[in-house]
């Protein structure tokens, strides 16, 4: 499978982030002049567009979610609030191309019926590519492309950009809206469902950035063109996130559905000093892990799935086999504690615990049942909660438990790491609470 | 206000200094005004107020969660859960540059460890705490987005990427 250009299409060109080089808007044009909301939405339902923050719901489906004449005014919600390990996607498209996103967000904003004002919740530490897109929204206000009266349609529409504040949970889209709101990023009890009701009590669109960046190709080429990509129901350019330990690490723009091994070794230069692989975690942190027997799985929502992983968000984090996997799993069950917004029980202290007992075991003071223990917790965490933070930080504590409990073993028998493998971290050095 | 915990910092006895009001100069003030202008409530102006404080101040102290809790109607309660929520609202002055490092996944197996630990050593700070001249703090961070340049720092607001032992050593210094 060749690399596309896209998405990415933009993000070579000298000055890509002005307006000058993007355009007017032609496809926010011809959606606003031409086309029905009603149109727009069941144009993008007809292109099998999913969700690409994470959850692959089909975007067009949640558009048409929204009730008509809500008594309250409704909501168009960018998240940009990356946070999953292993993901770094949309913060290319913010820093290199944050026209396209803002003119796919005017044409959801017009199909759903948005308010004259709409959000981009991006995460703080993303200092640049906010202000990459305060410029670009300026730009767009200048040239009347936001504001009143759009194209001469009728639909008035702006953007604000809203600062994150560093926590992971505010990705999640109801703990998106408290932040929004003003309060502690805690997700809310579901149903009733942002579309119904979201942010400020109105019908409220959650939209992750690749989805909208999206949304003016399909405008512009139809859903049929966006169909000839990838395969039924996971369909689109798709961009994939790799890291870890590979000789080209990066984002790559593939038609959705490149196999793991075809990623790693024709496109990303195989594994650093040409080392061995020992696990994939496909999807970001909450992904559960896969061995070197299934890499020739398609990287899509449908495929994963079946495996028993997930797409996610398209985060691959690659690791060799001198990693040690009690280690790696260790650090992302910390990331899991350290980010549990602690609203519900099994999840904050079950996170807590995960780390406290992969920690003993590189410490040496695991117990034979520990294994067994960690699956239990699992267990006792998995399902549990209000949102899916819990069952994200299970996903590579199960997998690895099931796959490498070899390695788990030698770490209560042997008291160390198993020859070969590195443990990253100093144990003498304070780890800081959280 | 005797009921209040003895340990609680933002108590308003506790103050470092009870007499002194903060306020926003008036270019701040002015961006605040302007702030309000963008969201259907005042509530909703909460972090982007905690941003231009922390722009201001450094770090958001107890006087300013008075301070913010004023201008926007919210008991000090309310502002004090969302800042001690968030990770990014520095609840305690932190040196003048903030060095963060991402020990993530990704930035792990790309030794990000051997990064802070060596900050920590050369600088001769224990993890989370600020240089007595006051001019660094260093901190584990979780994922800063930017794992396919592992392993990354963030000094400030600026990402430093692809970094190394040798590459901070080298920043270091340019950082006065």
């Amino acid at each position: 499978m060749e690399p596309i250009k896209v998405l990415l299409a933009n993000i070579d060109k000298p000055n890509s982030t002005s307006i000058e080089t993007y355009g007017d808007y032609e496809h926010a044009r011809k959606a606003l002049t031409t086309m029905q909301p009603s149109e727009i939405t069941q144009l993008v339902k007809d292109s099998e567009l999913r969700g690409r923050g994470g959850a692959g719901f089909p975007t067009g489906m949640k558009w048409s979610f929204v009730p008509k004449n809500a008594p309250k005014p409704t909501w168009l919600l960018c998240n940009a609030d990356e946070s999953e390990p292993g993901t770094f996607k949309d913060r290319v498209l913010i820093e290199k191309d944050p026209h396209l996103l803002i003119e796919g967000m005017i044409i959801a904003g017009f199909a759903i019926g948005s308010n004259p004002m709409s959000y981009i919740y991006i995460r703080g530490e993303f200092y640049y590519g906010a202000t990459v897109l305060e410029k670009a929204l300026a730009e767009a206000r200048e040239k009347g492309l936001l504001g009143k009266n759009i194209f001469g349609s009728g639909f008035d529409f702006d953007i604000t950009v809203a600062r994150g504040a560093g926590a992971y949970i505010c990705g999640e889209e109801t703990g998106l809206i408290e932040s929004i709101e003003g309060h502690r990023g805690q997700p809310r009890v579901k149903p009733p469902f942002p579309a119904v009701v979201g942010a400020f009590g109105g019908p409220t669109v959650v939209q992750n950035v690749e989805t909208l960046a999206c949304v003016p190709l399909i405008v512009k080429n139809g859903a049929e063109w966006f169909k000839s990509f990838g395969s039924p129901k996971n369909t689109g350019p798709k961009l994939y996130c790799v890291s870890g330990n590979v000789k080209k690490p990066g984002v790559y723009e593939f038609p959705m559905g490149i196999t793991i091994r075809e990623l790693i070794y024709e496109h990303c230069g195989g594994i650093t000093n040409d080392r061995k692989l020992k696990a994939v975690i496909p999807g970001g942190a909450s992904a559960p892990m896969l061995t070197p027997d299934e890499i020739d799985i398609p990287l899509n929502f449908d495929a994963l799935m079946k495996a028993g992983s997930m797409l996610g968000s398209a985060g691959i984090i690659v690791l060799d086999e001198s990693v040690c996997i009690v280690d790696a799993v260790w650090r992302l069950a910390k990331f899991f504690a350290h980010e549990s917004c602690g609203q519900c029980t099994p999840c904050r202290e079950g996170t807590n615990w995960l780390e406290s007992v992969l920690d003993r075991l590189e410490r040496g003071e695991g117990r034979m049942q520990d294994a067994d223990l960690l699956l239990d917790m699992s267990d006792n965490i998995g399902g549990k909660s209000l949102c899916a933070l819990g069952d994200a930080a299970i996903g590579p504590v199960i997998s690895s438990v099931k796959k490498f409990r070899d390695e788990y073993l030698h770490h209560v028998t042997e008291k160390s790491c198993l020859p070969g493998t590195t443990r990253y971290r100093r144990l003498d050095m304070a780890v800081a609470a959280h | 206000m005797a009921d209040l915990h003895p340990d609680n910092p933002y108590a308003p006895e506790r103050f470092a200094d009870p007499g002194k009001h903060v306020e926003f100069p008036p270019e701040a003030r002015a961006r605040f005004d302007y702030i309000l202008t963008r969201y259907p409530t005042k509530e909703a102006a909460l972090l982007p107020t905690l941003h231009l404080a922390q722009e201001v101040w450094g770090w958001i102290s107890p006087e300013t969660v008075h301070y913010v809790g004023s201008l926007l109607d919210l008991s000090p309660a309310t502002v004090f859960g969302v800042v001690s929520f968030y990770n990014m609202y520095n609840q305690k002055p932190v040196g003048k540059y903030h060095l963060q490092v991402c020990t993530n996944l990704s930035c792990m197996v790309n030794r990000a460890y051997d990064i802070y630990d060596h900050l920590c050593e050369r600088l001769d700070v224990a993890p989370g705490e600020t240089t007595k001249d006051g001019r660094y703090t260093v901190v584990e961070v979780e994922c800063l987005g930017s794992c396919g340049t592992a392993p990354v720092v963030q000094v400030n607001n600026e990402y430093h990427e692809n970094m190394s032992v040798e590459k901070m050593d080298a920043l270091l210094p340019q950082l006065k």
